[in-house]
């Protein structure tokens, strides 16, 4: 047998390496996510022989409706609490545990476990223990308000309460993922920089903070950026499992929508124009990130 | 020039945990001196410099500067500029910024500091124009003029070495510490860095303590060395004390370019040392060679001919194993005949066996 060229073997092995991967990833991503496209401008049932060419008329009535439009704002109303809110609360344990590990390691690394169990633990789990604690006579958060003098409230069945109360929620639970990135991220931070910061007079607790330790975490704020809107966009347990939507679509986003739509009403059409609204938000969103941050996080 | 130090260590002792890291170190820095640090890695060295610098604190002893004891002041306090060996320059600022943080840091407020809101605060104005003018002059000094806009990503380096030093000399400090600021370059542009750097301390007149483990650096640059062994200074004076009267034979084996020669008791060649029966004798290399008349006998194992010179390694008829430095155009014979050596007397040192303490004057 005929040897082959170098080139032609490098080119054999690149092909062996990569190949299977980009077959299951076309065949299983983007194929998907084409036919979900095509479907999005028919009229397809779930189970049906036929079909009809609508055009944009599941985008029109997504966007037109009322209850399509409450989808779209509650979602952004949702992610926009989180990223923020579920970031800086990260950044801030993570800052304290990573002090506290220099004096308490032991308390720290508990600590640690703690914040991260609502990471690990499963979410329809714990959404029926939040029920408990949220439930409007018997939970912990109306009896402490009550002992406090406050009034009590109907967290999760109050149309103008619900949302939030989702979000409080879904900061619990990603705050322990983006605390973990943030303490690998300050551990990466060069022990040098903190020194010349010092020799400079940067050393205060502020100027330390804006000269060395935010800039350094720059990239891993970037990728926690990007986690987060993404799990956030995504809500779906929670509302599923604690509102169903409600009440009144008060707490229904767009991934609910979409389960709601394709999956108890089988109109796979109309979820598939969901699907795609969602994938557009998600990739506007992702590419701003990367485009406006990324350019002031590597600094090159 | 005032007679009091810029700097003293006095006793001072540092531990981590159970490990003495530092042990009742005293080290003076004279005004306008060039001091360096000289000891293997781990001896403590890196530690003296970051208690000279406030970055660290001593357990016991005290730090004075120009004669006050400095123990509760800050590194920014006392006014003492750093170059780290890994340049510690931040990555998210300019070179220009770089530079200028010091000065930043002292003339502008919090307020004045912030990227654009900074140009409304009161005062900064002037104080901007100011930092500006000083970054300016340093920039110029170093040959950084063409950088002044990049990213330190975008720096080799030898450049980021020179934005390191430009960060010191921007603010007049009163006493400079480089920590092996030259280790991270190459071989050349370490020579060239070298003579740059005591260019600038004859022009700042202010104290240079530098840490370095290379010898040559140390002895090229210096003129006081502290040779540091396990914590403890084991010796302090200029160049030529250190080479001609090493105080002990630890420090003699760490100084000079040719490992020195050392005969344990009862090995050295026969009429090397009178003493050479009960104490241990050394010898540097370029201290003895060839010579028709030379009193000292040995075989010749190998030559490494290096241009201006040849080592010679030989072997006594003691057994000890000896090396002799010949001039560069000297025969060599065969490998296994006898060579004659000749010495220098004065250049012998003596050295009690147990606690390796320098005995008698030699030089």
């Amino acid at each position: 047998m005929r040897r082959l060229s170098i080139a032609r073997r490098e080119a054999l092995t690149t092909l062996w390496l990569a190949g299977p991967a980009t077959l299951a990833m076309v065949l299983f991503i983007f194929l998907p996510v084409a036919i979900v496209a095509l479907l999005s401008f028919t009229d397809y049932q779930f189970g049906a022989t036929t079909l009809n060419w609508t055009g944009l008329e599941n985008y029109q009535r997504l966007l037109g409706s009322t209850l399509g439009q409450r989808a779209i704002t509650n979602t952004l109303l949702y992610v926009a609490i989180v990223i923020p809110a579920s970031v800086a609360l990260g950044l801030l344990v993570a800052l304290g545990l990573h002090r506290m590990t220099g004096w308490a390691p032991g308390l720290a690394h508990a600590l640690r476990a703690v914040y991260f169990l609502p990471v690990a633990a499963t979410l329809v789990a714990m959404s029926v223990a939040w029920q408990m604690v949220l439930h409007p006579s018997l939970g912990v958060v109306n009896h402490v308000l009550a002992a406090l003098g406050g009034e009590p409230r109907n967290w999760l069945s109050d149309r103008g309460l619900v949302l939030y109360t989702l979000a409080v929620i879904g900061i619990w639970q990603t705050v322990g993922y983006n605390m973990v990135l943030f303490l690998a991220g300050l551990v990466a931070i060069p022990p040098e920089l903190y020194d010349a910061a010092e020799v400079d007079g940067a050393g205060g607790g502020w100027s330390r903070f804006w000269t060395v330790t935010w800039p350094m975490l720059g990239p891993t704020t970037l990728f926690v950026l990007v986690v987060t809107a993404t799990n956030a966009f995504r809500v779906f347990e929670t509302v599923a499992t604690l509102t169903r939507g409600g009440p009144a679509f008060a707490s229904d986003t767009l991934v609910y929508a979409l389960y709601r739509e394709g999956f108890v009403y089988f109109k796979a059409g109309y979820a598939s124009a969901i699907t795609m609204v969602f994938f557009a938000f998600l990739l506007i969103l992702t590419f701003a990130q990367i485009r406006i941050v990324e350019k002031k996080v590597h600094y090159r | 020039m005032s007679t009091t130090p810029t700097l003293e260590l006095q006793g001072v002792t540092r531990r981590f945990g159970p490990q003495t890291v530092l042990d009742r170190v005293d080290v003076s820095i004279p005004s306008g001196s060039f001091t360096a640090l000289l000891g293997a890695s781990g001896c403590g060295k890196s530690t003296t410099l970051r208690i000279m610098a406030g970055l660290d604190r001593p357990n016991e002893g005290a730090v004075l500067l120009n004669g006050t004891n400095v123990a509760d002041r800050t590194a920014h306090e006392r006014n003492v500029a750093m170059v780290f060996q890994s340049y510690a320059l931040y990555p998210h600022l300019s070179v220009e910024q770089n530079i200028a943080l010091p000065l930043a840091m002292r003339h502008l407020t919090t307020l004045g500091r912030m990227p654009v809101v900074g140009r409304f605060a009161p005062g900064s104005g002037e104080a901007r124009a100011k930092i500006r003018r000083a970054v300016g002059e340093v920039a110029e000094m170093l040959g950084l003029e063409q950088l002044l806009h990049r990213k330190p990503a975008q720096l080799s380096g030898g450049q980021k070495q020179r934005v390191a030093l430009g960060r010191a000399l921007v603010r007049d400090p009163v006493l400079f510490l480089l920590d092996e600021p030259l280790s991270n370059l190459d071989a050349r542009l370490r020579v060239k860095m070298r003579s740059e750097l005591v260019a600038l301390h004859k022009r700042t007149g202010r104290p240079f303590v530098y840490v370095t483990h290379d010898q040559s650096e140390a002895m090229a640059m210096a003129d006081q060395i502290v040779v540091m062994i396990g914590g403890r200074v084991a010796q302090a004076g200029t160049p030529q004390d250190l080479y001609e009267r090493p105080a002990s034979r630890e420090v003699a084996g760490f100084i000079g370019t040719n490992a020195i020669n050392f005969f344990e008791p009862g090995s050295a060649p026969a009429g090397l040392h009178p003493a050479a029966g009960s104490a241990v004798i050394a010898l540097r290399p370029e201290h003895i060679s060839p010579a028709a008349a030379g009193t000292v006998e040995a075989r010749l194992e190998t030559a490494e001919y290096l241009g201006s010179e040849v080592v010679l390694a030989l072997r006594a008829e003691s057994g000890a194993e000896l090396r002799a430095i010949a001039p560069g155009n000297y025969a060599i014979p065969a490998p296994g005949s006898a060579v004659r050596l000749g010495f220098d007397p004065a250049q012998v040192h003596v050295f009690d066996a147990a606690s390796g303490q320098r005995i008698g004057e030699a030089a």
